[in-house]
């Protein structure tokens, strides 16, 4: 199922592993069996593919996004994970995570989110498979993400505002570990993304690498050739992994994964975690990191919450260091200018997490000239993020920015 | 103690405490708070009422293993400005400043960040006894390991009621100076029932390892730290202490728990003793 990497222990390279505290250790190699043996067992992986079939609509088409394509000067594909059940790729990962919960006996879940995508395929998958649910969210979150919040709950989950830190996706992560183990009899933690300690790098990334192996088969169809590029948004980097896996072994598709550049570069104030940040140890694993001098974590910055994370899956620190894939940031404003572009050319408004990608895409086009092929992994729908786009661009009078 | 053992410098002072026919007190305070020098005053206080063993807590901005207490002074340290540096020479001040073994609790991206082997250097230098890595297990930790080593460090890694006896045997077998036992499945905090989960976890890792054994996590008062050393080689208490210091008692609030806990691992003997 999975490719070569990581080893047993977790290890992509110098990245990877386990730093965790030993209470955690016994259940992440529980974890790591249950989910290995899931993986082979066909009655898992077949219900698995059942449940994203029936239930979230998986295949995601592939679309040729021709007046996309027209602006871009190349021709652009776009992988529509935004028409996933709940709006998202994250719904793969946490309906997978949600059925081996059930597989390994367990009753209760919990989860961290950002933009609230995860916690919102999470707090799905737990009413879809009858597990309680409690969700972790920093407080700035809460209230850039609101609408995703009112959804969790409707949905059954408890929703645990995060006080601590900087008040978003990485103090949420801190509280849903402490949480885990005080609790990890009962309960699994459905992590969002292709990060922490060992299994999860792995584990997430064989739930949603079904992004680049269907896209793969759908390329081959439409086009009879592998495309020339395969971009992605990187938070913590489910959704690029998720696409990049099929290819990894395809040399000659580039692959290039597009951090969040926040207000610049040069401004200090982003996420780009590649591109900026330096080698380290967070949530579990070596990977790179956002740090000071002394190796606290620096408060990231993007106008994404699913991107705004000073961490980044192992896998990608790897694939960056051996040059197989390739890291840019894109800034907050490029990533809008995409938002509303998308949202012209084609009728779709993406989330803004996904804009990044498309943002990237653009860039790419020109580097790589009218000839190219470009699959854009369109990772979610931008319902959630109407809020912010208003804001950005203007669109709703604010009462109180009104004239007296 | 003729065993080889890997006592160390923290395992040796809580076997002349047991070998008093009592258990030993290791003290926790993290380094700045409630200010750099407030701090110090602060770990004084703890030496002043009788601690056996100190831990110096290393702030950290993601403390996953501590509960709100610590949190809460970790984030007002790190607010106030404390840096690497700032924790080294806090070791140095305590270090000259008594006899007692004086170990760094820390998480390991500040270690890593600063550069493992130039850490264990500098903490030597500083007159420093160890580490204790509540992030760090042997299986990643080879690199401390071999800068312990060579510069004569502790090295105090964790089991856990969830640890497998092999993993017990694996991790006590890294260990030098003591293990660190923690009581509950949960994080660092002061908790109101004592956890029967300690004395089990203390059996099992008694019957892979000579090196002392400390019990951690919950530990907030006297009869506690009674209770504990009957079954454990060293009491451990930290949010605590935090608790004193967060209230405003000062020193004399630290000196004044510390000498109440200290009565109390002189309560009971020590089964420890009599090894
Ligand atoms: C639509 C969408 N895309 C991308 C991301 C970023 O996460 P990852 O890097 O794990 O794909 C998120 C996170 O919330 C998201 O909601």
């Amino acid at each position: 199922m999975s490719t070569v990497l990581p080893d047993q222990l977790g290890h992509f390279g110098r990245f990877g592993g386990r730093f965790m505290p030993e209470a955690l250790i016994a259940p992440l190699d529980e974890l790591t069996r249950a989910w290995q043996e899931a993986m082979a067992d066909p009655e898992f992986t077949g219900e698995f593919d059942r449940m994203l079939r029936e239930y979230a609509g998986v295949p995601s088409l592939l679309y040729d996004a021709t007046r996309l394509s027209e602006a871009a000067g190349a021709r652009i594909l776009l992988k529509r994970e935004d028409l996933n059940h709940t709006g998202a790729h994250k719904v793969r990962n946490a309906l997978g995570q949600a059925l081996l919960t059930k597989r390994m006996g367990k009753t209760r879940v919990i989860a961290e989110t950002g933009a609230g995508q995860h916690g919102v395929a999470t707090a799905t998958a737990c009413a879809y498979l009858d597990l309680e649910c409690v969700v972790y969210m920093g407080e700035v979150d809460t209230e850039r993400q609101a609408l995703n919040v009112a959804r969790m709950k409707l949905l059954g989950a408890e929703v645990i505002s995060v006080k601590t830190g900087s008040r978003t996706l990485k103090d949420a992560i801190n509280d849903a570990l402490r949480d885990w183990v005080a609790s990890v009899d009962k309960t699994h933690y459905i992590l969002g993304t292709a990060a922490g300690a060992h299994p999860f790098p792995a584990m997430v990334r064989d739930f949603v690498r079904g992004i680049g192996d269907e896209a793969r088969a759908q390329s081959l169809e439409l086009l009879g050739r592998l495309p020339d590029a395969a971009v992605a948004s990187v938070g913590g980097g489910s959704n690029a992994i998720g696409l990049f896996a099929a290819f990894i072994p395809d040399a000659e598709v580039k692959l290039y994964g597009i951090e969040p550049g926040g207000d610049g570069f040069e401004t200090g104030r982003h996420a780009a975690t590649i591109s900026a940040g330096q080698v380290g140890v967070l949530h579990g694993a070596r990977s790179f990191l956002l740090q000071d001098e002394d190796g606290q974590t620096i408060e990231s910055h993007s106008i994404s919450a699913g991107l705004d994370y000073p961490g980044v899956g192992p896998e990608h620190a790897w694939l960056a260091d051996t040059g197989r894939a390739s890291y840019r940031p894109i800034t907050d404003a490029e990533a809008m200018e995409a938002f509303r572009l998308l949202s012209r050319t084609e009728g779709i408004i993406p989330a803004i997490e996904s804009a990044h990608a498309v943002a990237g895409a653009l860039d790419i086009a020109k580097e790589l000239g009218p000839e190219a092929t470009i699959l854009v992994n369109l990772s979610g729908r931008g319902d959630k993020d109407m809020d912010t786009a208003s804001k950005w661009f203007g669109l709703i009078d604010a009462p109180e920015a009104g004239r007296e | 103690m003729s065993e080889v053992i890997a006592l160390g410098k923290a395992g040796a002072a809580i076997r002349t405490a047991n070998d008093a026919g009592r258990g030993a007190l290791v003290a926790y305070l993290p380094a700045g708070y409630p200010s750099y020098d407030g701090g110090i005053d602060a770990i004084k206080a703890l030496v002043d009422g009788g601690a056996d063993v100190l831990e110096i807590g290393f702030p950290y901005s993601d403390p996953v293993m501590d509960g709100v207490t610590v949190q809460r002074a970790s984030e007002a340290a790190l607010a106030a400005g404390l840096r690497t540096r700032d924790v080294l020479s806090t070791v140095e001040k305590l270090a000259s400043y008594s006899d007692v073994p004086v170990l760094v609790m820390t998480y390991w991206n500040p270690i890593e960040r600063y550069g493992v082997d130039r850490f264990a250097a500098d903490l030597a230098g500083a007159g420093g006894a160890g580490l204790i890595t509540p992030d760090l297990i042997p299986d990643e930790g080879a690199e401390w390991i071999a800068s312990a080593d060579k510069h004569d460090l502790d090295k105090v890694f964790l089991v856990s009621p969830s640890s497998t006896d092999e993993r017990i045997r694996m991790t006590t077998a890294a260990c030098r100076g003591f293990v660190y036992a923690t009581a509950v499945m949960g994080v660092t905090g002061t908790r109101e029932k004592p956890s029967d989960l300690a004395a089990p976890l203390v059996a099992r890792t008694k019957a892979a390892t000579g090196v002392p054994v400390g019990v951690g996590l919950g530990v907030s008062n006297a009869d506690q730290a009674a209770g504990v050393a009957a079954f454990a080689d060293a009491v451990i208490v930290g949010s605590a202490f935090v608790k004193v210091v967060e209230a405003g008692e000062g020193p004399a609030g630290v000196r004044r728990l510390t000498e109440s806990l200290a009565e109390g691992v002189r309560r009971e003997p020590s089964t420890a003793a009599s090894r």
